[in-house]
């Protein structure tokens, strides 16, 4: 194995840490920085687990990218600020992965274009989504890989203690990015996203409806095999991805019921929304080493 | 109770609300029919669009006959008096749906969202009161907190720019105590200019005694329904209500004579089903299930073999919220799944 790529991770709150959590377990990837703009909890943490920290934003780690060698750089702020985050480190010439909704670089769907993305080289900053699109997009995928879909769907209703403020301010951004990726990821002609914020007590699991309509009757057969192989490749990093009952067909209707359960690093086992994003996030990272596509 | 010269704003839900049993297949024609009759009759509000709201139009919630915009544009221009207002479910709608429906003349913006999280509606509330719409925020299944809890999300808000703040019961659950708690909490908290509403369902047929109480503890605005037409056993029907605030000397500046005929000629003709009280909807009403889950709950149990009610306590006891229709099918398989094990 290669020397690990050293990564920094911007935003010490529940994402950054979670992802700070899975990335020490990487074979890939070295966690060395943790950015924040004040002293925090999170930037408390970062410090115990040994990292290098910044209460000074990205200026606060510009300086020493060089010398300490930093190769990749996570977002897990919000999308207001991104642009200027992605800015400042790529022209260290570190490669960003963005976790907010901002969308400057390409969508990247692990499972389904994390291969095609390294094909075409490098790329300065790649985008993750949302956490409905990571857990939804391959379903969609695992459809239009058989045959044409002329209108995805999804519903993805997460437990309220999982959304944090960034998100309800900008719900729309939501909506429209995971609309967006389910067209240009997702392979469906139309798309649409909805999100339903549940407060329940105890927390629910996050659980996610795929509504595909074809264009012709769907080769149910087909599709059942090419949905259970995508299962397969999303729980490669996130074991609690699973369907929680048979798909259904109905005319050109097909509906595929999920639940996702977070391996409860940082966040609890129900947020499954942000450990979705924590794992593809750090997945990529670790193909982008694995393959030295930097 | 006192009503005595008390001014009333009515708002008809018929072409939203009833949107729901009518599976939103009311065409454009059958809007501008019941939307002019109501003018006529003085309803001075009604709500038009897809029953789940401005870009409801989906496989899980059922795709409209028009589009919220052919609805919108038929309907505005025709009426005299009356003005139109649209809901928007943030997380189903946008600020995109929300320009094009203020472009098509809506005055009044609903911004809708579950009762604990009001937060989600900053950036459409401040954006509906920033192009000088009337702006509703509106706050859904209102029975599952207290009035306590439903208060601080409606300084919320209020901060967020809305004008007025509605006590959505759209399970049908509450009694009337219940809402008279809840407003009375909102009146002597938010700013007195902030104006108060009700939204009712008739699951426990106690749609107007609730619609009273609203009225008895500070809220002047009344969400009700030609006929009932809405979710559940629907809404508050408003010909009902409006005679009974006729009787107390309250001022609706609705003939209600008129209203009758628009409920009597031009909704019951038009009903797919008789929207009433039933063994479905009375369960909606007692456990505290979101209203337009009940035609889902029929048809997948009508599908998978499950008794309806038995899927509607399901999601009851999963303590779902509006805007989970897909949660249903599922539900029905593992409830269908079970009774075979």
């Amino acid at each position: 194995m290669s020397q690990k790529l050293r990564a920094a991770i911007i935003g010490p709150g529940n994402i950054g840490t979670d992802l700070l959590m899975k990335a020490m377990r990487s074979d890939w990837i070295e966690p060395v920085w943790m950015v924040g703009i004040e002293e925090s909890e999170g930037i408390k943490r970062a410090r115990d687990f040994g990292m290098k920290v910044s209460t000074n934003g990205v200026d606060g780690l510009v300086p020493h990218m060089k010398e300490d060698n930093i190769q990749i750089v996570f977002d897990a702020t919000s999308a207001y600020v991104h642009a200027e985050n992605s800015r400042k480190v790529t022209e260290q010439g570190a490669i960003m992965i963005d976790l907010t909704p901002a969308a400057i670089g390409p969508y990247c769907i692990p499972p389904v274009n994390l291969h095609q993305l390294l094909q075409e080289g490098r790329k300065e900053n790649v985008n993750m989504v949302t956490c409905g699109g990571q857990a939804t997009i391959p379903m969609v995928a695992a459809v239009s890989r058989v045959q044409p879909v002329d209108y995805g769907e999804i519903v993805a209703t997460v437990a309220s203690k999982s959304v944090g403020p960034g998100t309800r301010k900008n719900i729309d951004e939501f909506t429209r990015t995971t609309a967006g990726a389910i067209e240009q990821i997702g392979g469906a002609k139309k798309g649409k996203a909805i999100i339903i914020v549940n407060p329940a007590e105890p927390p629910l699991i996050m659980r996610d409806t795929v509504h595909c309509l074809t264009a012709s009757e769907p080769d149910q057969d087909k599709i059942l095999a090419s949905i259970h192989a995508m299962v397969a490749d999303v729980q490669q990093y996130v074991p609690g991805y699973q369907l929680t009952n048979d798909p259904v067909f109905d005319g050109n209707r097909v509906t595929i019921f999920l639940q996702v359960e977070g391996l409860g690093d940082f966040l609890p086992n129900y947020s499954g929304n942000l450990d979705i994003m924590t794992a593809a996030a750090l997945r990529t990272a670790e193909m982008y080493a694995e393959k030295g596509a930097l | 109770m006192n009503f005595k010269g008390k001014k009333i704003t009515l708002h008809d839900m018929c072409l939203r609300d009833g949107m729901h049993p009518k599976r939103h297949q009311i065409s454009v024609e059958q809007m501008i029919d019941i939307a002019c009759a109501l003018d006529d009759a003085g309803v001075p509000l009604i709500e038009v669009t897809h029953g789940d709201g401005l870009g409801g139009a989906s496989v899980n919630y059922g795709f409209p006959a028009a589009t919220d915009e052919a609805y919108l544009d038929a309907v505005i221009p025709k009426l005299k008096q009356a003005k139109v207002s649209a809901l928007l479910l943030p997380g189903i709608g946008t600020v995109d749906h929300l320009k094009m429906a203020a472009d098509m003349g809506v005055g009044t913006i609903r911004v809708a969202t579950h009762c604990t999280e009001a937060d989600v509606s900053e950036q459409h509330i401040g954006m509906a009161r920033q192009m000088g719409l009337d702006t509703v925020g509106f706050l859904m299944m209102a029975h599952m907190i207290s009035a306590e809890e439903l208060l601080q999300q409606a300084l919320l808000m209020e901060s967020y720019g809305a004008n007025c703040i509605y006590c959505t019961d759209s399970a049908g659950y509450m009694l009337p105590h219940e809402v008279s708690a809840r407003i009375s909490l909102l009146r002597a908290n938010l700013k007195p200019e902030t104006e108060l509403g009700f939204h009712g369902h008739h699951n426990l047929a106690l749609g107007v005694a609730n619609s009273m109480a609203a009225v008895e503890a500070g809220a002047n605005r009344i969400d009700g329904s030609a006929a009932g037409l809405g979710a559940g056993a629907g809404n508050t029907p408003l010909e009902v209500f409006a005679a009974v605030l006729d009787r107390m000397e309250a001022d609706t500046g609705v003939d209600i004579f008129k209203l009758m005929a628009v409920a009597e000629e031009k909704i019951i003709p038009i009903m797919d089903h008789l929207v009433r009280v039933d063994r479905d909807s009375l369960v909606l009403g007692y456990a505290g299930v979101y209203s337009s889950f009940l035609l889902f709950a029929k048809r997948a149990g009508a599908k998978y073999g499950v008794p309806s009610q038995d899927i509607l306590l399901e999601m009851a006891k999963r303590k779902a919220i509006g805007g989970q229709e897909d949660l249903i099918e599922d539900v029905a398989m593992q409830l269908a799944r079970a009774k075979a094990g």
